[in-house]
């Protein structure tokens, strides 16, 4: 018989929600708290690392996360996502709209 | 909690989010309830190039056309309340976009009872060469190359002014400000110094403006539109309200809208806008001042009210942002749908063998890019991993490619039809005919020392 795991996976859409937006060829994404007990959680788990993991081979250049406790927010720099950007871009999303909901897409191991 | 109306307070709607925006909205925001000022944002970073183009061709032309039927509908309405308005609809000819409005007012019978105040000095593109040669080098902000790389591509190039010269015109009496490259959040920040007397140096309330202006300037993104948290049960967004900032003196300000519209301001929603577009939030930098979006502080003060305190600024740097367009290639994307069965695979292999023409063609392009449409056009390999592909209905192929070379773009277009009867099959949605090559206009963001760009406001009586 498998032991339960003291683990269990969530999906970040259920911590949080998000807007995303476009500065040239860099996207950002601000990851917002649904629940303020979820902000430590966010802090602790959704790494720039580990959002450089979950977009690996979508974008090409480096992710830069900044906190804003007093908005229970985290934003992302992810350089090099958009094609060039803006009217170089050939992408659908060139401005980089759900680049927000794509990290909500992400799997994160939360303690039971 | 006092709501902020009445004495004391300022209240500012926002009435467009840019170019294109709802043409409902600026009518709904002067005749729904008191506002002391409409404020209406135009310029997106590659909107001033396509104005810059309507102006080589007619030198009557450059700035946004629908602006003035706008005024139009709601001049009376603004002559008749005393509601000023703050616009960079201006674009790249600000004083031909005032005379346009000074014509519809003086049709409207309008004559002596307005004044426009017209903002320009942005515009660099005639002094290139003299900052050129004056050693300013206008270095892409994200590449670090100098502006000369380009300089016999670039079709406009202006300054990002701040929010000093509209107060300037609403000091001389101006009703209606018709700017060039105005900050969007100058607009909004300009009214509040006006109204309130704030000095050049009181960081905080320029600040707190600043987060005003950027919590209004994208229209219903902060009150309901595009708003992801519990976005099914906001009501009634087909009678969606616009945002308006009732302003206080101490720089704490309430974001709000008309009573009896659509949509909802709530913390979370504002807090969605607040970190869009946004870059390091304890340095969003203007021309105005440096605003720390880390100090901000929002309570709900009410139904769809939100209270926004707390906001610290730091001294304003001594750069303006330039943002350069110059001509950079060509480009076209083409689509085709492919039904169920193996929709997606059947998309795939029509995506194979077009690469497989346009490589024995040899043609050579910057990039090609393909997507799925249905399947990985959003999120990519994220999404592939999650969906049975191998059972969607239908999958639109998405490719486009983007070269210097315009008879290689050109020749591209020529390759996507053929494949309806030579390639896989199930194929259809190809009814608007060959895609069209575009030219590509890119944008390159620089700085310049401040002291070199000089604002100009003038009036015009109507």
């Amino acid at each position: 018989m498998r032991r339960r795991s003291s683990k269990r996976r969530v999906r970040l859409v259920e911590l949080a929600h998000a807007r995303s937006g476009d500065k040239g060829d860099t996207a950002n994404v601000g990851l917002i708290a649904l629940k303020p007990a979820y902000y430590p959680i966010l802090v602790k788990l959704v790494t720039a690392a580990r959002v450089a993991r979950h977009f690996k081979g979508m974008i090409t250049g480096p992710v830069e996360r900044f906190e804003l406790p007093n908005l229970r927010a985290l934003n992302f720099l992810l350089h090099g996502a958009l094609d060039g950007g803006g009217t170089i871009s050939l992408k659908t999303d060139a401005q980089g709209k759900v680049f927000s909901t794509a990290l909500l897409r992400l799997e994160a191991e939360l303690p039971r | 909690m006092t709501p902020a109306r009445g004495p004391g307070a300022v209240r500012i709607a926002a009435g467009q989010g840019f170019w294109g925006d709802w043409l409902e909205a600026p009518y709904r925001q002067v005749t729904g309830g008191p506002v002391d000022y409409l404020m209406m944002d135009y310029l997106a970073e590659v909107t001033m190039s396509i104005l810059q183009k309507q102006k080589s061709r007619d030198p009557s032309l450059g700035y946004a056309k629908d602006f003035v039927p706008l005024m139009e509908r709601i001049l009376p309405i603004v002559a008749e309340r005393g509601i000023k308005i703050t616009a960079n609809a201006g674009g790249v000819n600000p004083r031909a976009c005032a005379q346009a409005v000074a014509e519809v007012a003086r049709r409207l019978k309008l004559g002596g009872k307005l004044r426009i105040g017209v903002v320009t000095g942005d515009d660099l593109l005639g002094r290139l060469d003299g900052l050129l040669a004056r050693g300013h080098e206008l270095r892409n902000l994200d590449t670090g190359r100098p502006l000369s790389d380009v300089r016999d591509r670039v079709v406009a190039a202006n300054a990002y002014l701040g929010a000093w010269p509209v107060v300037d015109a609403l000091r001389r009496g101006a009703d209606i400000v018709i700017t060039g490259r105005v900050t969007d959040t100058g607009l909004t920040l300009a009214p509040m110094i006006h109204a309130f007397d704030w000095r050049p140096d009181a960081w905080d309330l320029l600040a707190a403006g600043t987060v005003a202006g950027h919590t209004i300037e994208c229209g219903a993104q902060c009150s309901g539109g595009n708003c992801l948290v519990d976005w099914e049960r906001i009501p009634d967004l087909a009678n969606v309200g616009y945002p308006i900032v009732a302003a206080r003196p101490d720089g704490t300000f309430e974001v709000t809208k008309h009573p009896g519209t659509g949509g909802r301001i709530s913390v979370a929603g504002v807090t969605e806008q607040l970190v869009y577009e946004m870059g390091d939030p304890a340095a969003y930098i203007t021309p105005d001042c440096i605003a720390d979006f880390t100090t901000i502080r929002l309570e709900q003060a009410g139904k769809d009210r939100v209270r926004v305190s707390g906001v610290r600024g730091r001294p304003a740097t001594d750069k303006l942002k330039v943002s350069v367009a110059y001509f950079y290639g060509h480009k076209a994307v083409g689509t085709l749908v492919y039904g169920w069965p193996d929709a997606y695979k059947k998309a795939r292999a029509a995506d194979r063998v077009l690469r497989q023409r346009l490589a024995d063609l040899g043609l050579a392009f910057e990039a090609i890019h393909t997507e799925f449409v249905g399947a990985d056009a959003t999120h990519g390999r994220l999404a592939l991993e999650d969906v049975v592909v191998d059972d969607l209905p239908e999958v639109q192929l998405r490719i486009g490619v983007r070269s210097p070379d315009k008879p290689a773009v050109e020749r591209f277009t020529r390759e996507i039809a053929p494949l309806i009867l030579n390639g896989p099959p199930s194929v259809t949605g190809f009814a608007g005919g060959r895609p069209k090559p575009e030219e590509i206009v890119a944008y390159w963001p620089a700085l310049l020392d401040k002291s070199m760009v000089e604002p100009c406001v003038e009036l015009v009586e109507v």
